[in-house]
């Protein structure tokens, strides 16, 4: 039987990886929005743990909200990011410098 | 099994709001181009029916509705009333800058009026799922219109940058919401509070989940250290589009916070007081000295709001009804301060110049002595100089910090405001006392000048005459 420490403990591990992705990664856009999904996966993983361990199926209701919205947010991120790259023909995050001050 | 009745009626603004979205999405997709002009006539009507549609419900009963995830109080009418309202001075304003530019398409008026659903529904959460949906709506409409100007390098970067931003805070939120879920048990604002009331939970993984609670509501409030992409979104994206997002989501945001740390958590008052104070003194201190070191006068403007967020911070951080109500006077008379100072920038701005450094301004007085007198009572407004309004909304939130003696934050607040004073006022030595560039003249349309100067007068007759707004402030929270 696995606990219920165990799957929090591997969400916590999910989602400080992503935010540190976002932090750390100076190189690729797409590696940004790959965090992002990274980082609501883990957030469904606790909702998910949290509603079998006591019983309550809203919190799986929550998760299927949080897939379609991920989704449509991928959509926009990525749709963003065709525009930027047409404008500056660059994903590289450091070159995202030109608003400063 | 029993079934409950669902009180629509409590959702009607919606309802209609989502209709019309509706109807406009297929009147810019059917009309293309030539959609535009209707799609922002239709748009006005949405605006102003949603406002008589709430205007009309004042009087009427309120309550939870839709499985207690959805209430309707006196909050919620305030803020949709004044949402609404300013929403049809920002779309007015909106149409000769977008005109000017060639931007001038229907998506924008479908996105604004999709966003200003996704804000009516984070006003009247009283849910976690119900929130969360309501400020994914209006986030996610904000993002595609900040990169609505697809052949500028600048307007994509702050499009980007509010995109990464943005979703970082909503993970936040949702990580705190699902820690919060876990110790309590519900997912219902109500809910919530209850179980915290009964006792017996964990305290430290509460306040855990509430750390990141509250970092997802700074984050989207703008409030420092999480304001990083405040002055590029405001700055990178079109005046029009800055001006949409400088006025009613902050007024959204603020109502979220009010749903989640007053209406769900009030009884842990004591952790989220001390983040709070944190927030709103650094927000204070660096809005207000990195703006003087601003030329570009809608970055000047960013920093600004950080700092006036600050100071909403201030009165909801005093845990009581006269600080909630002093925050809410806050945020509406910031919210119309902002939409007149970028109006006045809007108004400036022709084809070819944007009228967005502060030197653009230089002899407006002698061009146009009457818009410099508008500038004028707006900056006057934003440094908290009475009789404006400004000054009642710093004096309010500043009492109630000092009824919870917190002689030191109050302290810094005084000294900072007075320090932000300086950088208002060079706007206004500016456009009095130097000498005009060139001898253009204003080319804003009757309606917008009209709209405009309304616009400024009513700050100053708020703060002449702010007493029934603090009235109705404080009966929300009575």
């Amino acid at each position: 039987m696995i606990a219920l420490s165990d799957f929090l403990i591997l969400g916590a591990l999910l989602f400080s990886l992503s935010v540190l992705g976002i932090f750390i990664n100076r190189k690729n856009i797409i590696i940004l929005l790959m965090c992002i999904e990274l980082m609501l996966l883990a957030v469904n993983l606790n909702f998910i743990a949290f509603s079998h361990f006591s019983g309550d199926i809203a919190g799986q209701i929550f998760v299927f909200f949080i897939l379609t919205v991920a989704a449509a947010e991928a959509a926009i991120g990525l749709a963003i990011l065709v525009v930027l790259f047409r404008n500056l023909s660059t994903i590289n995050v450091s070159d995202l410098d030109h608003l400063k001050g | 099994m029993m079934f409950e009745v669902i009180n629509m009626s409590f959702a009607l603004p919606e309802m209609f709001l989502l209709g019309m979205a509706g109807v406009i999405l297929m009147v810019v997709a059917f009309m293309g181009q030539k959609g535009a002009g209707a799609a922002y006539w239709l748009s006005q009507v949405t605006m102003i029916g949603t406002a008589y549609i709430v205007y009309d419900s004042v009087t009427g009963m309120g309550g939870l509705t839709f499985s207690d995830s959805y209430i309707k109080d006196t909050l919620s009418d305030v803020l949709k009333l004044t949402v609404s309202i300013v929403n049809v001075a920002v779309l007015l304003y909106s149409v000769s800058y977008l005109k000017a530019r060639e931007l001038f398409k229907g998506e924008y008026y479908v996105l604004a009026v999709f966003s200003t659903l996704g804000m009516f529904v984070m006003i009247s959460a009283h849910h976690f799922l119900t929130l969360y949906l309501g400020l994914e709506l209006m986030s996610l409409c904000l993002y595609a219109m900040v990169a609505m100007h697809r052949d500028s390098g600048v307007a994509t970067e702050a499009a980007m940058k509010y995109f990464i931003l943005g979703a970082l805070a909503s993970g936040m939120l949702l990580y705190g919401m699902s820690i919060i879920y876990g110790v309590t048990g519900s997912l219902s604002l109500s809910g919530v509070s209850e179980a915290i009331q009964t006792g017996g939970l964990n305290d430290t993984v509460m306040s855990f989940g509430l750390v990141f609670l509250v970092i997802g509501v700074a984050f989207k409030l703008g409030a420092v250290p999480f304001h990083m992409w405040l002055p590029d979104v405001y700055h990178g994206a079109p005046t029009a589009v800055t001006l949409f997002i400088a006025t009613t989501p902050k007024i959204a945001a603020f109502a979220m916070m009010i749903r989640l740390l007053v209406d769900g958590l009030a009884d842990i008052q004591q952790y989220w007081q001390d983040m709070l104070i944190m927030l709103s003194v650094l927000s204070i201190i660096v809005g207000n000295i990195v703006a003087i070191a601003q030329t570009n006068l809608k970055r000047m403007l960013a920093y600004s709001t950080i700092s006036h967020v600050g100071f909403i911070l201030l009165g909801v951080l005093s845990a009581n009804s006269e600080g909630y109500a002093a925050s809410m006077f806050y945020a509406i008379t910031y919210t119309i301060m902002t939409l007149a100072a970028f109006g006045m920038i809007i108004l400036m701005s022709r084809r070819g110049f944007e009228a967005e450094n502060i030197e653009d301004f230089k002899g407006l007085g002698k061009k146009s002595p009457w818009y410099a007198l508008m500038m004028l009572i707006v900056m006057f407004s934003m440094a908290g100089i009475p009789p404006m309004v400004g000054f009642y909304a710093k004096l309010a939130v500043i009492k109630s910090i000092i009824d919870v003696e917190l002689m030191s934050v109050a302290i810094v607040a005084v000294l900072m405001s007075v320090i932000g004073a300086f950088y208002y006022l060079r706007v206004i030595k500016v456009m009095i006392f130097d000498e005009p560039a060139d001898t253009e003249v204003l080319h804003a349309p009757a309606d917008m000048r009209v709209v405009v100067s309304a616009n400024a007068l009513g700050v100053l007759a708020l703060g002449l005459f702010p007493g029934s707004l603090m009235a109705i402030c404080a009966t929300v929270f009575s």
